[in-house]
């Protein structure tokens, strides 16, 4: 995700091509580098969606169809006031 | 024979001078609509890049590839909630999405607070001021577009729902959002969920 953009698709692979794999851990590592958060939208059975965020691309479930990177939070600003939605 | 010769190039002249005045105005109108737009640019996102000038439409596209991909991560019913009534719900505690077992739950807004609330009886909790900037502002904006922020938002609170309220400021209702807004959206989504087919107890609708 990124401001401005939305959507960037970083990098493709499959995992079980040595080749590609060494290209996706190198971008999850650049992300993680960055201070981005890293998350694997999941699906569970009964159809509940959920996103686990994974602190190494060892985490990441080798079926995972993607990994998708977000800036790390922080404590939004707060004025004192209200502000019309 | 030489008075009629004078008066055609004293006319050419005029004429001449008149096709040019108008042309220097035209140019000079065009370069100061460029000077304009590119100095508009700068005002709306920071900072450009080098040659890079404001894209009215970017916003825009960023926004749409934002809400595809919201779309393809939660649940039909969430991805409705959200293009219908503009928020997500999350039903809090480790509950596993189950509304049953959940004794609060969360509205995350864009680009608002994340409030708290108690599903039985709709009483505000708390607000969690939250953002996710990007330092390195890639377009000028540290700000994600509005359906990332709530995907953002979605995918921390249902991974770590700890780690996200730690990091949040928190407060009580009231001090970003006016309550009573957040009470009639609270209504507004009840209403909504009335008029939809019935659900499973986790939450997915019966298709």
């Amino acid at each position: 995700m990124k401001p401005g953009h939305g959507e960037i698709v970083l990098a493709e692979g499959d995992v079980e091509i040595p080749e590609q794999e060494r290209e996706l851990i190198e971008a999850f590592r650049r992300e993680l580098d960055a201070g981005m958060w890293a998350a694997v939208p999941t699906e569970r059975v009964g159809g509940r969606r959920e996103a686990e965020l994974v602190r190494c691309f060892e985490d990441v479930p080798r079926d995972a169809e993607r990994v998708i990177f977000f800036p790390r939070a922080a404590g939004g600003s707060s004025p004192a006031s209200r502000q019309p939605r | 024979m030489t008075l009629p010769l004078c008066t055609g190039g004293v006319l050419l002249v005029v004429l001449a001078w008149e096709l040019i005045r108008v042309r220097s105005k035209d140019a000079a109108s065009r370069a100061w609509g460029s000077l304009s737009r590119w100095a508009r640019g700068v005002s709306r996102v920071g900072a450009p890049s080098a040659g890079e000038l404001y894209d009215p439409g970017r916003e825009r596209r960023a926004e749409q590839r934002a809400r595809a991909l919201l779309r393809s991560c939660v649940s039909e019913l969430d991805w409705a909630m959200y293009r219908d009534l503009g928020f997500l719900r999350v039903w809090g505690g480790g509950t596993g999405g189950t509304h049953e077992r959940a004794s609060y739950a969360y509205l995350i807004y864009p680009h608002k607070p994340i409030v708290a609330y108690v599903p039985q009886t709709g009483e505000l909790l708390n607000e969690y001021c939250v953002t996710f900037p990007d330092q390195t502002r890639p377009y000028g904006s540290a700000r994600l577009p509005n359906s990332d922020d709530v995907l953002a938002k979605w995918m921390a609170i249902t991974a770590d729902e700890r780690r996200l309220i730690g990091e949040a400021n928190m407060h009580l209702p009231g001090r970003q959002l006016d309550p009573e807004r957040v009470r009639r959206d609270l209504a507004r989504m009840e209403r909504w969920e009335r008029g939809r087919p019935a659900r499973e107890p986790d939450g997915v609708r019966v298709a």
